[in-house]
């Protein structure tokens, strides 16, 4: 459902990574089929499915994935301009504004905070406006206080851009701000609700 | 894309991901191209220096007059001219007489280059445009001190009288031919009927000298070679001084390949600079994919942006080669007459492509992985890349390092002797590093905490250290023969107990003496030969004239038997001939044939048992037949010798003809110097173009150590975590880096005497000069290097809080 959140939790080794791999088509399964927007992804081909991924989906990492070489802005517009959008600047610098980083937009990850960084993360995520985010443990490296900002300002920006949102986690909490919540045993769905 | 590219190179640029890789790059443009553009000036230049040789752009020698034909079409082609007239005669002053080689010339020789005089003996001289004024002669010093002459006497020529005007102190274009010989005496042309020296049958040696635009040259020489006769030849500018040349061509080689040295060591800088960066860009890459860009896309992108980079570093290194040559050729200005010519286009081309070539074979390999990162490893981080052997990925560099060696060396047996010599050094000191550090281990596990725990991180990383090193102290050795440079003929049979006791007191050490009977070969397989029997006019020439002929036990020095086999037990009983490979292609002799030679009177004839290549680069006799000595018992012999005559010692020529009156000799020290000169000048180029090398050592040695900067860095917070003090981390690399350098820079010495051995013996067929500095300034500059590295790279290490670095390995 668009605007849905649902959380996937387990323990470790329970397969929500790789779940999530292929609810991305980062991975191949080795039986049944994902449909992604009524597409069905591993109907297409590896670059098929990079065009698929570049117009709906967002992702957020657990351990951030900024480019060093690249300061704020610049990783906040690479998406843009991956996909040849214009005003890849002004709406980078907008998307920062709104996570609270409209201060920091030319300095380096490594120059930049845990949260910070996850923040900057967030604003890539949403800059292109995907139908759907993926996000992978998104305060896993990060302490409590911390995480809890990170999970509010993702959950404020998800309302605001009506976007579904797929949280994989073992942090029974911040599951518990999801509407629907899948928990997986050995690779299998163990209950929802 | 291309934009894109370009703003992904200018982010990557300004984080400083780029900077080995462009370095590298820049290093090995600005080495080929600094060489390629000096080579460039050098190569117009010698052109230039070959005219100052022949005298003129070409020189045209007849046994008789030229026809009026050429002199008019010198003239209808524009084209300035020179004459001279060529002969040996007897020279007198008072009671002293003496054989001189008279050279009669028109005013304005030599159209190349110029004579220089001195008003008398150990005057300074100068540079003159002149020829001797009418009624007047010039004389060379031999000669001067022969006849016991001043400036202003009187000597006859002929039926002449002419006044001493000059000492004549420099002829550009005096070669080593028979003229020589004998001391110079410079005549006017005009004054020559009235010594009436020139009768029929007289043997003259008439020479017309042309000079002028470049295509007109070629044109006229064209013209003139289709309308040579009989005992008529040319020399143009391919054919003049082969010696001099041959010494330019050795030292253009040398800074060539100093020139390679550095593109191969920037390759491995370039090779270790992409790895580094793919490994960095890994998740990057796996990121961009997630956010939806296609493999293709990816590849293009980074492909653009080192196609952009090797663009623009190339670019800088031609600028840098440029202003080093500038540097070299400024320096060299004040031994190189005159200014050399400015250097065209093609050194940038060189450079450049050299750019392209380096970067397609050792960074487009990594990149060419990168495109195989699976996307899934953003969210699992075991998932690397596919591991490929590295030596598969670099088989592509390999090719490319091996193309350009090719392209620079001009030769296949040279550029597959400095690759082979490569390949082995690096897989020799793979194994010597792998064996030293191993040695250590077992046996360095003793003594402070830093120094056990440097030792152990050497051992973890073995195959990152000394192998690179190769270059720093490649120290080249200035290599020249130490080549007889006088030669005596005519040597009487009872002179030579005497000449060698005279040669011994004046210090000269390595006397060769041969045997010589002059003879001509009459008849190949009974069937008699002569001029009409060949086409080729050196074969008509030679076939007309006495050869000398040699006879000897032993082969000499220097010769090589091709076919056949040296005179064994049997020829020297029966006699045989081992004759010079051309002179047999040229005289269409086969081993077995039986020559038939007349010498004096007398004839003598042997089967050919052998054909052998010469050195004639050697400075020594060289005979084209050597015969079985009982062959030539009883002909009429004479001797001659070889010598290096001792550094110093000016007046041993003279003191040698007043001892020996009948001794011709030849002095070719001065041919000699001048091979030194030219070797010295272009030795000093090479080291200059040899910092490029030592640049892109030291560049090897940053790149290798920033590719175990991260874990190093890591390292260093895990042990500041578990209590290590600064100073003990930093003991620690300091013992490791140490040894490093230590290690490195012997294998460094090493390899430097080992490429200079092998370049020198087997590529330049000179004697290797043993250089004993070098093995202590191979470790030093080792350690030097290091240390550099260490101040840089260990303190940033350590700069950082442990947490943050932590954080980041994990």
């Amino acid at each position: 459902m668009p605007g849905e959140a649902v959380a996937v939790v387990g323990a470790s080794g329970s397969g929500k990574s790789t779940l999530l791999g292929l609810l991305a088509g980062l991975d191949t399964p080795s039986s049944g089929s994902v449909q992604l927007d009524g597409a069905d992804l591993y109907g297409l081909d590896e670059d098929g499915r990079a065009a698929l991924r570049a117009r709906l989906l967002g992702f957020v990492f657990q351990s951030f994935q900024l480019l060093p070489a690249l300061n704020a802005l610049e990783n906040v517009m690479l998406p843009l301009e991956l996909a040849g959008e214009a005003d890849a600047t002004d709406r980078a610098a907008k998307m920062l504004a709104r996570v609270g980083l409209a201060e920091r937009l030319r300095h380096y990850p490594k120059t930049l905070s845990g949260g910070e960084q996850q923040r900057v993360a967030l604003a890539r995520a949403f800059v292109t406006q995907p139908k759907l985010l993926l996000a992978d443990e998104p305060t896993g490296n990060l302490d409590a206080a911390t995480g809890a900002g990170v999970i509010e300002l993702m959950f404020e920006m998800n309302a605001e851009a009506r976007t579904t949102l797929v949280l994989v986690t073992h942090d029974e909490a911040i599951a518990g701000r999801c509407r629907r919540r899948i928990r997986l045993v050995a690779g299998r769905i163990d209950g929802e609700g | 894309m291309l934009r894109l590219a370009l703003r992904m190179l200018l982010r990557d640029w300004r984080a400083g991901e780029l900077r080995v890789l462009a370095l590298g790059l820049v290093l090995a443009v600005g080495g080929v191209a600094s060489v390629a553009f000096f080579a460039d000036r050098v190569r117009q230049a010698l052109t230039r220096e070959a005219h100052q040789v022949l005298g003129a752009d070409i020189l045209m020698t007849a046994d008789h007059a030229w026809a009026p034909e050429f002199r008019d079409e010198v003239a209808r082609r524009g084209l300035s001219r020179a004459e001279s007239m060529n002969f040996v005669s007897m020279a007198r002053a008072g009671n002293e007489t003496l054989l001189a080689a008279v050279k009669a010339v028109s005013p304005g020789y030599p159209l190349r280059g110029r004579l220089r005089i001195a008003p008398g003996l150990n005057a300074p001289d100068a540079e003159t445009d002149a020829v001797p004024p009418r009624g007047t002669v010039w004389l060379d010093e031999r000669m001067m001190a022969a006849l016991k002459v001043r400036q202003g006497d009187a000597i006859e020529v002929g039926r002449a009288r002419l006044l001493v005007a000059a000492v004549l102190t420099l002829e550009p274009d005096r070669g080593v031919s028979f003229m020589n010989f004998a001391p110079r005496l410079m005549m006017r042309l005009d004054d020559l009927p009235a010594t009436g020296l020139v009768q029929p049958g007289s043997r003259i040696n008439y020479q017309m000298l042309a000079a002028g635009e470049r295509e007109r040259i070629r044109q006229f020489e064209q013209w003139a070679r289709a309308r040579l006769s009989r005992g008529e030849r040319i020399d143009g500018l391919e054919n003049a001084r082969p010696e001099v040349r041959a010494g330019l061509d050795r030292a253009q080689s040398f800074l060539g390949l100093t020139a390679m040295l550095a593109v191969v060591l920037s390759a491995v800088a370039i090779a270790l600079g992409t790895r580094r960066y793919t490994q960095r860009h890994l998740d990057g890459y796996a990121v961009m994919r997630c956010m939806g860009a296609s493999q293709s896309q990816l590849f293009a992108l980074f492909a653009w942006e080192f196609l952009l980079l090797a663009l623009a570093a190339s670019l800088m290194g031609c600028a840098l080669g440029f202003v080093v040559q500038t540097l070299v050729a400024w320096w060299l200005a004040a031994l190189i007459p005159g200014a050399l010519p400015p250097p065209g286009l093609s050194p940038v081309l060189q450079g450049a492509a050299t750019g392209l070539v380096l970067l397609l074979g050792f960074a487009l390999p990594p990149l060419l992985q990168l495109k195989d990162v699976p996307a899934l490893r953003v969210i699992r981080r075991d998932v690397g890349p596919p591991r490929q052997g590295a030596l598969a990925v670099y088989i592509v560099g390999l090719a490319a390092v091996f193309g350009l060696l090719l392209w620079q060396a001009g030769e296949l047996r040279l550029a597959s002797y400095v690759f082979g010599g490569f390949a082995a050094a690096f897989g020799f000191f793979a194994a010597i590093a792998y064996g030293a550090l191993g040695l250590i281990g077992r046996f360095g596990r003793t003594g402070s905490v830093s120094w056990r725990y440097g030792l152990a991180n050497l051992l973890r990383r073995p195959r990152a250290n000394a192998v690179q090193i190769v270059a720093i102290a490649v120290g080249l050795t200035a290599i020249l023969p130490d080549a007889p440079d006088r030669f005596l003929v005519n040597i009487q049979p009872e002179q030579r107990q005497p000449l060698a006791e005279f040669l011994e007191r004046n210090g000269v050490k390595r006397l060769q003496t041969f045997p010589m009977v002059r003879a001509r070969l009459v008849a190949i397989n009974g069937k008699p030969v002569g001029a009409e029997d060949y086409s080729e006019e050196r074969a008509k020439r030679q076939i007309e004239r006495e050869f000398n002929v040699t006879y000897l036990r032993a082969l000499p020095p220097e010769n090589k038997v091709t076919e056949g086999a040296w005179f064994g037990p049997e020829d020297l009983e029966h006699g045989a001939v081992s004759v010079e490979h051309w002179i047999a292609e040229r005289f269409g002799i086969r081993r077995g044939d039986a020559l038939e030679f007349l010498s004096a009177g007398r004839s003598f004839s042997a089967p050919v048992t052998s054909v052998r290549k010469l050195d004639w680069d050697s400075m020594r006799p060289n005979f084209f037949f050597i015969t079985t000595p009982a062959l030539l018992e009883g002909f009429p012999v004479s001797y001659v010798a070889s010598f290096h005559a001792p550094a110093g010692d000016a007046l041993l020529t003279l003191r040698l003809s007043q001892a020996f009156p009948n001794l011709t000799v030849i002095d070719v020290s001065i041919i000699l110097r001048q091979v030194q000169f030219v070797m010295d000048q272009l030795i000093g180029a090479v080291q200059l173009v040899f910092l490029f090398a030592l640049g892109a050592g030291v560049l090897v040695l940053y790149a290798a150590l920033l590719a175990t900067q991260d874990e190093r860095t890591h390292e260093a917070a895990v042990m500041r975590a578990l209590g290590a003090s600064r100073a003990q981390v930093l003991a620690a690399q300091r013992a490791e880096f140490a040894v490093l350098g230590a290690i490195a820079g012997l294998l460094g010495s090493l390899g430097a005497t080992a490429i200079g051995w092998t370049l020198a013996t087997r590529v330049f067929q000179l004697d290797f000069i043993w250089n004993g500095w070098i093995w202590l300034a191979g470790p030093a500059l080792g350690l030097t290097c290091i240390v550099l590295n260490v101040w840089a790279g260990a303190r940033a290490a350590l700069s950082r809080p442990p947490m943050a670095a932590l954080r980041e390995g994990a």
